[in-house]
């Protein structure tokens, strides 16, 4: 017997799949105190544009399953997150030295952030929209719809490197969107970690999309790209965080801006950035 | 006996009480501008109806220091129901005096008579008294209780509804506590500075309403980057849009932007025709086709072509052209020689790219921009007529065979406005209602419009709604404790 | 049993069934045999050529509904020759009607501003095509002349005030509507046409033997149009055959032993109808059936005609013209009493149908009171100034 341990290959996760980095690059994180913790796979252009085609293509299913089918997959997620609780915690310490209680409680936000909003799936519609009383002979109804492809930059904040990712996805799945994830530069192990997570619960690959690496080096092509329709800037800042601003305009992308919102907060409001309001009108008579 | 040809019947402009030149409403205080001044023309005779004054930098500055103040000492601090009431009084103004607003419209505009009065104006109305109710129960708005008020919201509308557009950004903001700079479009300044009587009729504190006519690119530009302004909201052209979602990245101005569309209005077989013709009528003939959610694209299942388009053009050929004042027009003047320039330029290409062209015939008046209604037939959806928006009285037909194929070409645009559908079974509807990447659908019915209704679009034709609850948010934010 | 007299047989059922509306048990009952054989003598009549069924292909006919597939042909029309299943199919399957967007198109219609000279030739256009009717039960013979007298000089003060286009009555007051206009009676163009309510008006609760003796009676008196009211009750209970027949019935009875026959109107009740699918396709079925005129009312159930209802049948005779190049007329009745009102629906005639609608053979008001608010109005246009109820006449 020995005590050496294995360490794990950090890789991307587009398509429900793990590759590699199309360019082959990675890149060494180490833990707080300077020592080496893991080689990251860092993604280029490329593995940005194929997490879009992912994206993209399971949107669809992902917007057309029912509300109660999408409460269960998202549930199932936080499950699956209880039952590695102790990894998590142990990665969180790893990645950026929290204490054991402060990474205990952020897995524990982080599993009650998906509860919150796996629970919001069924119910988001009806406080909402609703029924419009128009002035004429017409039903008139306003439902949410997904945007569609959603790219969002983790934050970087302390104590988010868990809770930060899982509440930049959640309310972009809640009520059908697809995501392209930039994991926090500071902490794109426990990413990857969740990754797992994602990928053994029931959520359809492409669904989610996350990938480790440089903001600033592909953050302007999601920005840019067509088949985007919004872009939350959470855990960006600066210039960089203006620019992707201006090329989301070039499509009119929604757009959340840096700080926009707290990165832990259950926020309802954060939902409905990621829904367009439909209004349906139909002619009502008897005759 | 001949009902074809109808005697004139047009709506008298006595009623109209105008000056010859207009400055800017700033402050509570007409001044002068100081940045040139143009004619607005009446786009059905050419002929001057009053010199305006044109807003620069300096003038938008002050009318935002205004704003900011009225905003800090008297608005901000006015309690929901004392706003609503000013609101209330505005919407009694705008009824009491409806058929000058309507007349004015029309003369400045270009747009028939009968939908001024029947339309535009009573919409005006309705606007400020939904959301004149409002202004007491913002708590119920979504945003928690205690949302605030932006703070000063500029606001830049265009010249296809002018006074109706006014109240889309107009009454929402005042509901939610904002004060506003509103610049109307440059051709259709008129009812705007005329609505400067409504407020002041209404006794509204000073600086809470500024309204400063101007050029997009002298005062619309400086209005946006101004960095007093809390909010810009914006209803005109794509290209405009993006350029203002452009100019505000990286600051903190909330910004709602109502764009172009090509909206589909999707005729299935079993249709009620005679009604989806009407319907397909209205929804690219009201207002000439200056309808930023006009059903430009008609999507007809092919084995209904032939008879559709047959009955179309026979209800097209009752349509009346001509004088916007005469109580008996359909389809008024081109708003502008620019926008006249832009559609004969778009159709131009119609043929060329292999579609059939069909044009009413009819006479129109010697001055003035006109355009008769078109229809063009034979249309591939990679047609430039069936792509780009015209923001004219030009149809494009195009067929499909399922309603998958109708979905997929219907959805197949950067737009995202609106899409109509014409069916009479009901599982057909409500699944195409769900699965149309549109704002608004309108189902056997078109270009209806009430200020319970959110609207707005997806993609390119702009975010955020107005009307309604969700109008009102675009005005809030949320507030302290919750 | 010969052959001959199979034949011989088989003309007597098909006349019966085509001609007279009979059921299959009826002429059972009648020709002394089971209905199984009147059904083998009807299949007989068909197919040995006694009588020949004309089904049009759908490909043909353009205005009509695309998944029909069998479209009975003008050819059908007043022989009462068509199938009950290619009926029935044929009437299910035209296109709906959405309510909004009909009465929005009729809204628009009467948003229309019709002025001046337009206005003063509507005004007499209006008074050319007024059926001018009194359907009493009080009404008598005095009653009926002094009408008459009135549709001849609806203005004594006026000479330029033109006649309206028929007087209606019921039919035992045929006859004296008919003396009293003497040698100005006409077919509502070349002179004053005697229309007759006819059918057991209004409700049409009667057995067909009575419904065409009433036809009959009006017709042998000089009645130059009949106004019949279909049987709703069949309709809405899903017998179109049986409507169908009584209408071909009722067209039979209006001929004229000279081969000639008094136009026939025939007057679906919309009030009770209730739905504008109904009312589109019971157009349809009178047309089919025979009819001259589709009619809205008989002014004796609420709500009588109205702009919608107006708009729709107009689209229907529109679509009838397309179809088969046959002008049908229309005739809104009940409840239009001014001329604001009336003029609507002219507009509604030139823009749905065609000016060539505007013609007494074409289209008609059913009304009464409707005169004297044109003639005050022709006097408003006529003077410059607005006149009073005085200064008409009352008949």
């Amino acid at each position: 017997m020995s005590d050496m341990t294995i360490p794990k290959t950090y890789k991307l996760f587009v398509g429900g799949k793990f590759p590699r980095s199309e360019s082959g690059r990675t890149h060494a994180v180490n833990r707080p105190d300077g020592g080496f913790l893991a080689n990251v796979a860092t993604a280029s252009r490329k593995d940005a544009r194929d997490a879009v085609v992912a994206a993209r293509s399971a949107w669809s299913s992902w917007a057309g399953a029912t509300a109660y089918n999408r409460g269960q997959v998202l549930y199932r997620v936080a499950e699956m997150l209880e039952g590695r609780g102790a990894q998590f915690a142990q990665e969180i310490i790893d990645s950026t030295g929290a204490t054991p209680a402060a990474a205990k409680a952020e897995v524990r936000a982080a599993i009650d952030t998906l509860v919150w909003y796996a629970g919001w799936t069924d119910k988001f519609a009806q406080v909402f929209g609703g029924a419009n009383p128009v002035a004429g002979p017409f039903f008139n109804l306003t439902v949410p719809d997904s945007v569609g492809v959603a790219v969002a930059v983790a934050p970087n904040a302390e104590g988010s490197s868990l809770l930060g990712l899982v509440a930049s996805i959640a309310p972009i799945l809640t009520m059908g969107n697809s995501v392209v994830v930039l994991a926090s530069e500071s902490a794109p192990c426990v990413a990857m970690s969740f990754a797992e997570v994602l990928a053994t619960s029931d959520v359809p690959g492409g669904v989610v999309n996350i990938l480790t690496g440089n903001v600033a080096e592909i953050l302007p092509w999601l920005a840019s790209h067509a088949d985007v329709n919004s872009l939350d800037l959470t855990g960006v800042e600066g210039e960089v965080a203006v620019e992707a601003e201006r090329s989301a305009a070039e499509t009119l992308m929604r757009v959340i801006r840096p700080r926009t919102f707290g990165a832990t907060e259950k926020s309802f409001d954060r939902i409905a950035r990621f829904v367009e309001a439909k209004t349906v009108w139909h002619t009502k008579s008897l005759a | 006996m001949n009902l074809r040809e109808l005697a004139p019947a047009p709506e008298s402009t006595a009623i109209l009480n105008l000056r010859d030149s207009y400055g800017l409403y700033i402050d509570g205080r007409w001044v002068d501008a100081h940045g040139g001044s143009m004619a607005t023309i009446s786009p059905a005779t050419e002929k001057p109806i009053a010199e305006i004054g044109l807003a620069n930098a300096g003038d938008i500055d002050l009318a935002v220091k205004a704003a900011r103040k009225a905003y800090d000492t008297v608005w901000s601090r006015m309690s929901g129901s004392e706003r609503g009431k000013y609101l209330f009084r505005i919407a009694r103004l705008l009824q009491e005096r409806a058929r000058e607003f309507a007349v004015a419209e029309t003369v400045d505009n270009g747009k028939p008579i009968r939908e001024t009065r029947d339309i535009d104006i009573p919409l005006v109305a309705a606007w400020f008294f939904h959301y004149a109710g409002w202004a007491d129960k913002l708590d119920f708005a979504g945003l928690g209780t205690n949302p605030r008020a932006l703070g000063v919201a500029g606001q830049i509308i265009p010249w296809n509804f002018p006074l109706l557009m006014l109240a889309w950004k107009v009454a929402p903001a005042l509901a939610a506590g904002n004060t506003v700079v509103l610049k109307p479009a440059e051709t259709t300044p008129l009812t705007a500075l005329m609505f400067v009587d409504i407020c002041e009729q209404a006794g509204l504190p000073a600086g809470v309403v500024n309204i400063v006519p101007g050029l997009g690119e002298v005062a619309g530009q400086a209005l946006v980057t101004h960095p007093g302004v809390n909010k810009i909201a914006f209803t005109g052209s794509t290209s405009v849009g993006r350029h203002i979602a452009r100019e505000l990245a990286g600051t903190d101005v909330a910004l709602t932007l109502e764009l172009g569309g090509k909206g589909a209005n999707i005729v299935f077989d079993d249709a009620a025709i005679d009604e989806a013709v009407e319907g397909t009528v209205n929804g690219i003939f009201f207002n000439q086709g200056h309808v930023c959610c006009a059903g430009s694209r008609l999507l007809v299942q092919e084995n209904v072509h032939d008879e559709f388009v047959e009955k179309l053009k026979r209800r097209v050929s009752t349509l009346r052209v001509g004088d916007p004042l005469d109580k008996n027009t359909d389809v008024g003047a081109i708003n502008s020689r620019e926008q006249l320039d832009r559609i004969e330029a778009i159709s131009a290409t119609g043929e060329p790219e292999g579609a059939s062209r069909w044009t009413l015939e009819c006479a129109v008046p010697k001055a003035g921009f006109w355009f008769r209604p078109t229809i063009f037939t034979g249309v591939s959806t990679s047609n430039t007529i069936a792509r780009e928006e015209i923001f004219g009285p030009v149809l494009s037909v195009l067929t499909f065979r399922t309603p998958q194929e109708a979905l997929d070409k219907a959805n197949n645009s950067p737009y995202g406005l609106s899409a109509g559908v014409w069916t009479q079974t009901a599982s057909r509807m409500l699944t195409m209602a769900d699965g149309l990447r549109a704002g608004v659908v309108w189902s056997n019915t078109f270009n209806q419009f009430d200020p319970t209704s959110p609207f707005g679009g997806y993609k390119e034709s702009g975010f955020g709604r107005e009307g309604g609850r969700h109008g009102v948010t675009a005005y809030l934010a949320a507030g302290g404790a919750r | 049993m010969t052959e001959n007299s199979d034949s011989a047989l088989a003309l007597r059922a098909a006349r019966l069934y085509y001609d007279e509306g009979k059921t299959q048990d009826e002429i059972g009952e009648i020709l002394s045999i089971t209905r199984w054989k009147a059904g083998r003598l009807l299949a007989l009549a068909r197919e040995s050529g006694l009588v020949s069924i004309t089904i049009a292909n759908d490909a043909a006919s353009p205005a009509a509904a695309p998944s029909s597939g069998i479209i009975p042909t003008a050819r059908s029309r007043a022989h009462g020759v068509v199938d009950s299943a290619s009926l029935r199919a044929f009437v299910t399957a035209l296109p709906g009607v959405d309510a909004i967007g009909l009465e929005g198109r009729a809204a628009r219609i009467a948003t229309r501003s019709v002025k001046n000279e337009s206005k003063r030739e509507a005004l007499d256009t209006i008074i050319r095509l007024i059926d001018l009717t009194t359907l009493e039960g009080a009404d008598t013979p005095g009653k009926v002349r002094s009408l008459v007298q009135k549709a001849v000089v609806p203005d004594p003060a006026d000479p330029t005030a033109p006649r309206v286009a028929a007087v209606c009555v019921y039919p035992d007051m045929v006859e004296h509507a008919v003396a009293a206009l003497g040698d100005r009676a006409g077919d509502g163009l070349t002179g004053i046409g005697v229309a007759s309510v006819a059918t057991a008006f209004p409700s049409g609760r009667s057995i067909l033997e009575v419904k065409l003796a009433d036809t009959r009676y009006a017709v042998s008196k000089g009645a130059t149009e009949i106004d019949m009211v279909i049987d709703r009750g069949a309709f809405l209970a899903g017998d179109l055959d049986l409507v169908f027949r009584e209408i071909a019935a009722v067209r039979r009875a209006c001929e004229r032993p000279d081969g000639t026959h008094a136009h026939l109107k025939v007057i679906l009740e919309t009030g009770e109808l209730r739905t504008y699918d109904n009312i589109k396709r019971a157009s349809w079925l009178a047309i089919l059936a025979g009819a001259d005129f589709i009619k809205t009312s008989t002014g004796k159930v609420q709500p009588a005609a109205t702009l919608p209802t107006t708009v729709l049948m107009l689209e229907v005779v529109r679509d009838w013209f397309a179809l088969t190049g046959e002008r049908i007329g229309v005739k809104p009745a009940g409840g239009i009493r001014q001329s604001k009102d009336a003029i609507r629906y002219l507009v509604a005639v030139s823009e749905i149908a065609g000016d060539e609608w505007l013609h007494p053979y074409l289209f008609r008001f059913g009304a009464s009171s409707l005169l004297n608010d044109v003639l005050l109005q022709r006097q408003r246009m006529t003077s410059g100034h607005y006149s009073g109820a005085d200064y008409v006449t009352i008949d």
